[in-house]
Formats: C-alpha cells, structure tokens, sequence
C-alpha cells in the first residue's frame, strides 16, 4: 500500500472537534477520552481538513499562508501530523 | 494549594435506572439519595467548569435519559463548548429522541452492553434488555453519532471477548470498551460472583491486545484492567481531584465516583455553593490533593509521583485507611486481603445481588 497519508482528501472524523482553549490560549482537538493541544501550524492544517481538498492542495495553501516558509518543510509537517492522526482513528478519507 | 485543572466532568443526572446491574458503580445506598439537582443548576454548573478548564462532559447515571430536561443539558453543555458524550444503557432511546438529542449538539454516545449472548446480558441486567440494545445501536449510527461501546467484564462475560469485538465492529463502533469490573459499590457487594480466574483475564488480554493491532486506525480498543491482578496500583483518576471530577445526582462534587464511601469527609453540593468555590476550597478535595497525607511505605516510595499511592477509596475499603498504601500494591502491608480475593475468585460460586432499590435499602440497613 501507499503510504496513505499523502492521498485522498482528508477531514476530522465525527468524533473529534476542533477548539479553542480558553486555559492555554491555543487550540485543541478533543474526541471521546482525550484532548491533544495543538501548535499553530498544527491548528492551520486541521481547519484545512474540510473533506474537499487534496493533501497538494492542503500544502499549497500552507505555503501561501507562511509566506517565507520552506514548502518541503511544511509537506512533511502536514504529512506526519496527518499519518499520527490516522492511526488513532481521527481523519477520513 | 491552587487547585489544578479539571479536564472531565463527569456529571450523573440521575440514579434512576431501568436495570440492575450488579457491578453498578452508583453508592449501595443510592435509594436514599433522591433530590435531584435542578436543571438552572446543573447548567450554571456546567458553566463554570467550562471556566475552569473542563472540556469532556459525561452525561451519566443511573440512566440519564430519564431525565426529561436532558435536551435542554445538552443544548447548553454545547453552548459552553464542553466536548458532551452521554453515557446510557440505551434501553430508553428512540429515533426521536436521539434525533432530538443530535439537534442540540451531543457530540457522542457511549452504549453500554452486558454481553453478546442474550440469555446471559438479560441475565446480568436483571431485566431484558438484550434485544433493545441491539436496535438502539443500530439507530445510533444509522443517526450517525460517534458511538463507544462499553461492556464491564467479569466471569460470566470476560470468555466472550472475541464475540464482543466482532459485535463492536459490525456496530461501527469508534472504540470499544472493554473494562474489567473494578470492585465498589456494587460490584464490591458481588466481588466473589463477578470476579474472573487469573487465566480467563489473561486469555482476554491477549485476545484484546491482538484485536488493539488489527483494527487500529478505524476501532480504538481499550482494556482496563482488573487491578487485583496487577503488580502495581493503578495511579486512580490520575491523582485526586487533579483533573477529573464527578458530580452526584444530589450534587456532591467528587474526585471519583466511588469517594462517597470514605467517612470523613464532607462533600459540598452544588446545590449550595459554586462549583468554583468547591473545586477550590472543598476540604475533602483538598484532603489527598499532593503528597503531604502519605505514609509509608508511600511516602519514601520513587513511585509516588506517578501511581499517587493508588486508590484512595480502594485503600479504605480493603485497609479500613484511606490514606493507606492501596492494597492492590505488593508494598501494602495489607496485601494479603487482594491475593485472598483473587484466589476465591478460583472457587466461589455465589448468587449476584442484583442493584435495585430493594436491595439498597436492605443493604443500607445492615449495622
Ligand atoms: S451500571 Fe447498570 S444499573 Fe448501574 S447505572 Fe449503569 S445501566 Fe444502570
Ligand atoms: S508503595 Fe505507594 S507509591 Fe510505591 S508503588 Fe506502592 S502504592 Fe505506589
């Protein structure tokens, strides 16, 4: 198999909801049993994942949005965070 | 010390119930306990632990569909953004009431089941149920909730965890739940019915941590522990009154939902004081906060900072200390009380004391 992290169109399952935590002043993507507290590119790349656009797509828009960002450095990002997500159940597509 | 902050709410609205199962976790003497909080209050309560920090909402029991104002509980849980799971046996539920319940907001449901074999569910429930849960959780999907299904194991049901799995996949379930009876309340009442042979619990790990590898990814598979069995305690609630809290149906604001044994301590109600007033200055959440209540062999122990000495309940129940090392810990002076549990556990065979009202009454009147 592919490595299936860079194919398909990802969204947040159900289950998880994206927040912004008043306490830490940062975001946080809570499902049954547990809440991650999120970085702000971390943050950026899940509002991406709307079910409509490709993982490309995902990373173009990073790179337009970080202007002065290394684009190589942002799709790496995207993908480990995304293939860590996956593995607990918390992306589709 | 500052109080920490709360991540979960466990909030049980109720200790109404259409079953009686006999590992219930609600007080033996729950039939004394019959004023509820109020909806106004329950809401104000919500807010303020949304202030505090909370951002898991357990909607519990007893069952919590019985309360009427549930919708309206939900409806403003969401509002105050609390992550809202209701935890239900699921026999009350219906395509409109679940629908209901989706309109304003919940985020997701937990189902509990007794068994995949009906005649040993209805057996454990003490009243049939078997059938209705197999529809209702159907009809969580086909509304498309996030479902967790739970089932509390114990003898009669801990040889059928490959049964159960099957039967949470074929829900659509997003984690399964497979959790060893802990022994309270009423589960401490029936501990010699319930309590598996050292080898079942074994084959049943296994099984699940097999299972835990192959469906990674689309069904999460958690597998609690009988503690009895372990070596080392389980580090309870991850510490008590640190980042969990569990409200009574009368309002009591708990660190656990089993804290209501411990003699001693007075908790505050939620009907007479705020919740960030208690969460704060509550002397019975202050009584085991930090490390300064330890003893030996505890208080000189490098594990201290992670296991919190273990249960704080579980240390009262088994030493007649709660402030004791919990038994469960191979250091416990009081050891000996766990293993003779776990070996009885190979012999006994004793009749289940089903939770009811009648039960708890007569429970509550022993000396
Ligand atoms: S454990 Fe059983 S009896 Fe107790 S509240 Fe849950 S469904 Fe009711
Ligand atoms: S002695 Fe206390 S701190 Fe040490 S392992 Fe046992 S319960 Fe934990």
């Amino acid at each position: 198999m592919a490595d299936d992290s860079t194919i398909g169109k990802p969204r947040l399952s159900p289950k998880a909801r994206l927040r912004w935590d008043n306490v830490e002043k940062r975001h946080m993507l809570v499902f049954p049993e547990a809440a991650l507290l999120l970085n702000e590119t971390a943050a950026e790349i899940l509002k991406l994942c709307d079910g409509e656009r490709t993982v490309e797509q995902l990373v173009d828009t990073l790179a337009q949005q970080f202007v002065g960002a290394d684009r190589k450095m942002i799709a790496d990002e995207v993908t480990e965070l995304l293939a860590r997500l996956r593995t607990r159940g918390l992306l589709e597509a | 010390m500052a109080a920490p902050r709360p991540y979960t709410l466990v909030a049980e609205l109720t200790y109404r119930c259409p079953l009686q199962c006999p590992y219930c976790s609600n007080p033996v003497n729950f039939q004394a306990m019959r004023e509820e909080v109020s909806t106004e209050q329950w809401c104000k309560t919500f807010s303020e632990a949304a202030d505090l920090g909370v951002v898991q909402l357990h909607l519990s029991g007893g069952e919590p569909v019985i309360r009427k104002d549930l919708p309206d509980l939900i409806r403003h849980a969401r509002q105050c953004d609390l992550y809202t799971n209701l935890i239900t046996g699921g026999t009350l539920l219906n395509t409109e009431n679940l629908q209901q319940f989706r309109d304003c907001g919940l985020d997701h449901i937990q189902l509990s089941i007794q068994d995949t074999e009906r005649e040993t569910a209805n057996l454990v429930a003490g009243v049939r149920s078997y059938d209705k849960k197999l529809t209702v959780a159907r009809l969580i999907k086909q509304l498309g909730f996030p479902l967790t299904l739970n089932v509390v194991l114990h003898r009669f049901n801990i040889d059928h965890v490959p049964e159960l799995i099957a039967q949470a996949a074929d829900f659509g379930a997003q984690r399964l739940e497979l959790a060893n009876t802990q022994y309270y309340a009423w589960a401490l009442e029936n501990r010699s019915a319930l309590m598996p042979t050292q080898a079942q619990r074994d084959r049943a790990e296994e099984i699940a941590r097999e299972a835990r590898a192959r469906y990674r990814g689309t069904m999460e598979i958690a597998f609690v522990q009988v503690d009895y069995f372990s070596a080392e305690p389980k580090a309870c609630m991850g510490g008590w009154a640190r980042t969990y809290m569990c409200i009574t149906p009368t309002g009591e604001v708990l660190p656990c939902h089993a804290a209501q044994v411990i003699p001693g301590l007075q908790f505050d109600s939620v009907r007479h004081q705020s919740l960030t007033t208690i969460w704060q200055q509550s002397a019975a959440l202050n009584a085991f906060r930090g490390e300064a209540w330890m003893q030996e062999p505890c208080r000189s122990c490098p594990k201290k900072a992670s296991d919190f000495g273990g249960c704080r309940c579980q240390a009262f129940l088994l030493a007649g200390d709660a402030a004791a090392t919990d038994p469960v810990c191979r250091l416990s002076p009081h050891h000996e009380v766990v293993l003779a549990a776990v070996a009885a556990a190979e012999q006994e065979h004793v009749p289940l004391v089903y939770r009811n009202s009648k039960n708890s009454e007569k429970l509550s009147a022993r000396p």
